[in-house]
């Protein structure tokens, strides 16, 4: 700890402590200065500036043409794959999550179960990008070890529609970060369901399924939407494990905008700001929807 | 005797080989007011949530109105339940909670609304009906509890320690709100404390339990004034242990620091050179010589803690120290430690601890 | 009761399945490079590569970069909010959130414009700024994170105690944070430290539109041309990314419990 005979001398060297100065408003927004500067110039400027762009015309006047030109069907099919996709992985990844959180928590399996559930959710929430389409092209892929292994027992996986490289195979893929997410954010959540809410609810006469409909859905409900929201977000904006497994196969927004970056394949750089303001509108509108609906129908949270 | 309306009749639990409660019995009247008092870990939660229907009993049963409940769900038994931490659905109003338990019985929508409006009277909460939970204090939440639990007309309340999440004012002003509600209700009620001032001030009978067994029931008068065991006599209320040694046992002669002491009657069981333990309530002890106090010792003034009205005096006889208290009176100074004293008291009040 | 548990153990099973199967069927794959027998040539193979080593390294020091970058932005951030300006914490925490709903490629991308080297910060126009900006990108991209492990931190402890104690010993803002502040949050920030690494290091979006020799964009590289190696490295990322993972759930086991917290 500091020495006080030490630090004393210094203190009476400064006649006015360095906190006493520092009281008066202006210089107390000194404090978080930085951030809020880094955070205009890094996130919240280049946002705009695409959002702007979206609406200017070439020579810089409003306009919405570029809007009006996302209509094309390449692009018009690239936002409905990509919003397939992202509603599909994570619709599956939440109720699937909220089913291994539920049989982890309250299962009444033993608690190796839900320590290594909740260290592997936690490696394989982060496991995305590159190396994860790698694991599923060896798992699912043409010579993967699943396909030649079904194979083998005479159950050919491509002969009946599937391919890694489609709308499930990707959704498939997505599955692998999207139900860990849920896992890791909403078993906090089941934890706080406190035991005495069952019994109290048990002594007053309800069946299971009532305390469940009455009580834990709804107390679950606010976590699991936003979560949902979350993963829904999370999967639309991804694009490393799409690009790396289907390469551009697999036409979705993120890919098409890549390429739009790379080369303007689009031959209108004020459309490539068009496709970026439409996927912050979608996970923009998403958000707001969630806002909007905890709001309204969540009073009892604080 | 009446028929008892909720009967316990050797009940037996263990969890693996641990045996949490054993040889358990009560019988409890229509409409009385039993305490399970004990430290924490003597069973009393358990048995109730016997009683409840949480945990099955290893053996014995258990029998309300004539019926046996032993192995019903605990959504069949009609028991309403309190616990310590409140326990309400946070995402329900006050009015919704106290509903609860009608929206699940089926009763319509007009009789639940009446019936949640009495409740809520009668806990004197009305203009609460549209609260959340976190919008209360604690002792709100828990009069709320009680409403809820007590809506659908339960032939049982059962009370799990309700009061020990509460502040101290609360709590004793909450003790008497559910004495009365119970009373006026007529409601058969069991409620479990670790406070034995609780158990004392609000119950028509107490079981003393220790150790997974009812070391006592009796009336808060016999509990205090007669304890039954030493465990009970030491557990309830302040006790004064004195250390004598039997001389005579047939006449009931015992020394105390080399100061005889006569007990009524005589001390069977034990012979002339034994030691025993004496118990003293500070309330029967007084300074000075009192009428009707038929036995002194003396001592000298140990310790002198000032209260305010009350003056708690500790006095050193031999190697036993005896507290007491004497009542603050503004003309005359309070004891010196160190002066001689001599304490009295009556020989009736002195028990004897096996 | 019975049959609650019967369908615990059915989802678990059916959960470890999934998670387990492409592990395992990509280090068998991963080990297949020479015909008819088992073999580690692959890693081999990859760890002997010179563009894996240069990527690599180029990725964990950016990583580091990024690391130091975003302790110095969220630590004072987070306590001055925390001390002096409650009021602005919804609007921060909402600041801090927006990474996860803006998607990275339009972060990127509007960097790219914003920054280009015509523009008035020209951070494009050399190597060291566009590492520079690379650095920013993933400090943006791991904000949400940072942000979240060093608030719980400060959480459980009294800032605003332990900055008056600090304050009446003498002790200056510098001293404060750096020697008072900082060593109590320690393990929050390596846990914020550790996540943000197992983000950066195979980050494939930006680092690919900012034509930074990353790892990310290797792995895409040699997955579009290789058979086995991509397996191995799939192997090599997941052994990372679960080291940093094991190292916060080891360094949690040191954080300070709210000893002193009132109430």
């Amino acid at each position: 700890m500091t020495d006080i005979s030490l630090s004393g001398p210094s203190a009476a060297g400064k006649t006015i402590p360095p906190g006493a100065r520092a009281m008066r408003l202006p210089t107390q927004w000194l404090g978080v200065a930085p951030f809020i500067i880094f955070a205009l110039m890094f996130l919240i400027l280049p946002t705009l500036y695409l959002i702007i762009g979206a609406f200017q015309s070439a020579d810089g006047g409003f306009t919405l043409q570029n809007i009006a030109d996302l209509a094309q069907p390449t692009i018009v099919a690239a936002y409905w794959i990509s919003i397939k996709v992202s509603v599909a992985s994570s619709l599956l990844g939440a109720f699937i999550g909220l089913a291994i959180a539920i049989a982890i928590v309250r299962g009444g399996l033993p608690n190796w179960t839900r320590s290594a559930a909740l260290t592997f959710s936690g490696v394989a929430s982060q496991f995305a990008g590159v190396p994860l389409a790698f694991a599923f092209l060896a798992t699912l892929g043409r010579l993967g070890l699943l396909t030649v292994l079904l194979r083998s027992i005479g159950f050919d996986l491509y002969q009946h529609g599937f391919n890694v490289l489609s709308f499930w195979g990707l959704t498939l893929t997505y599955l692998y970060f999207q139900i860990p997410l849920m896992v890791v954010i909403i078993v906090p959540a089941i934890d706080g369901l406190k035991k005495e809410w069952g019994e109290a609810a048990a002594t007053l006469g309800a069946t299971q399924w009532q305390y469940w409909r009455m009580v834990v859905i709804p107390v679950l409900w606010p976590s699991f939407l936003g979560t949902f929201i979350l993963l829904f977000a999370n999967a639309f904006g991804a694009i490393a494990t799409a690009y790396a497994l289907t390469g551009s196969s697999l036409n979705i927004v993120p890919i098409v905008l890549y390429a739009q970056i790379r080369g303007d394949v689009l031959h209108n750089a004020n459309l490539g700001y068009a496709i970026a303001f439409g996927m912050i509108f979608i996970t923009g509108l998403a958000n707001v929807f969630y806002i909007w609906f905890r709001t309204r129908s969540e009073r009892w949270l604080k | 005797m009446a028929e008892p309306f909720l009967s316990i009749q050797h009940v037996r639990k263990s969890f693996g080989a641990t045996t949490v409660v054993q040889d358990f019995n009560l019988d409890v009247e229509p409409g009385e007011f039993v305490s399970f008092l004990g430290p924490s870990g003597c069973g009393k939660t358990t048995v109730l949530r016997m009683v409840a229907g949480f945990e099955e009993p290893s053996a014995g049963k258990i029998v309300v109105a004539g019926k046996d409940i032993t192995r019903l769900k605990p959504n069949q038994r009609n028991v309403g339940m309190v616990f310590q931490a409140y326990a309400l659905f946070p995402n329900l109003t006050v009015a919704q909670n106290i509903a609860f338990g009608l929206k699940v019985a089926g009763m319509s929508k007009p009789d639940a609304d009446r019936r949640v409006a009495e409740m809520l009277d009668m806990i004197k909460l009305p203009q609460m009906a549209d609260r959340y939970p976190y919008q209360l204090s604690g002792g709100q939440q828990q009069r709320i509890a009680l409403a809820r639990a007590i809506a659908p007309k339960p032939k049982l309340l059962l009370l799990d320690e309700p009061l020990s999440a509460l502040d101290a004012k609360v709590r004793v002003s909450l003790r008497e709100e559910i004495r009365s509600i119970q009373k006026k209700l007529g409601i058969t009620t069991i409620f479990v404390t670790h406070d034995q001032e609780e158990a004392l001030s609000i119950s028509d009978r107490i079981a003393v339990m220790y150790g997974g067994r009812a070391e006592q029931v009796g009336t808060p008068f016999e509990i205090y004034n007669r304890p039954a065991t030493k465990f009970v006599a030491n557990f309830v209320g302040t006790l004064n242990v004195l250390e004598g040694k039997v001389t005579d046992a047939s006449a009931g002669k015992v020394q105390v620091n080399a100061q005889e002491v006569s007990l009524k009657g005589k001390l069977n069981g034990s012979k002339s050179g034994d030691t025993l333990s004496l118990a003293l309530r500070p309330e029967a002890i007084s300074l000075a010589r009192q009428p009707g106090h038929d036995t002194s010792l003396s001592g000298e003034i140990a310790e002198v803690h000032f209260l305010g009205s009350v003056i708690r005096v500790r006095v050193g006889i031999g190697g036993n120290t005896v507290s007491l208290d004497t009542f603050n009176n503004s003309t005359t100074p309070p004891p010196v430690v160190g002066d001689k004293a001599d304490i009295s008291f009556s020989s009736g009040d002195m028990l004897v601890l096996h | 009761m019975k049959s609650g548990k019967f369908w615990a153990w059915l989802t678990f099973v059916l959960g470890a399945a999934y998670f387990f199967i492409p592990l395992i069927a990509t280090l068998e794959f991963s080990m297949r490079m020479k015909r008819g027998e088992y073999s580690f040539e692959a890693y081999r193979v990859v760890l002997g590569d010179a563009r894996f080593q240069e990527s690599f390294t180029f990725s964990v020091v950016a990583a580091i970069f990024t690391i130091i970058l975003g302790v110095l932005l969220v630590v004072p951030t987070a306590y001055w909010i925390r001390l002096r300006l409650p009021q602005l914490r919804p609007i921060v925490e909402f600041v801090t959130l927006l990474p996860l709903v803006i998607p990275a490629i339009v972060i990127v991308f509007g960097y790219i414009r914003m920054y280009g080297s015509s523009s008035p910060l020209p951070f494009l126009a050399s190597g060291l700024g566009t590492n520079a900006l690379l650095v920013i990108g993933y400090a943006t991209l791991a904000l949400p994170y940072m942000y979240r492990a060093v608030d719980t931190g400060l959480r459980t402890i009294d800032v605003r105690t332990l900055t008056e104690a600090a304050q009446i010993l003498g002790a200056g803002w510098t001293t404060i944070i750096g020697r008072v502040i900082l060593p109590n949050v320690l393990i929050a920030v390596l846990s914020g430290a550790f996540l943000t690494f197992a983000i950066v290091i195979g980050e494939f979006t930006v680092a690919s539109l900012l034509n930074r020799p990353a790892f990310g964009p290797y792995l895409q590289n040699m997955g579009a041309n290789r058979a086995y190696e991509p397996a191995a490295l799939a192997i090599i990322a997941f052994a990372i990314t679960w080291g940093c993972m094991s190292l916060i759930q080891v360094l949690s086991r040191f954080a300070p419990k709210s000893a002193n917290r009132p109430n």
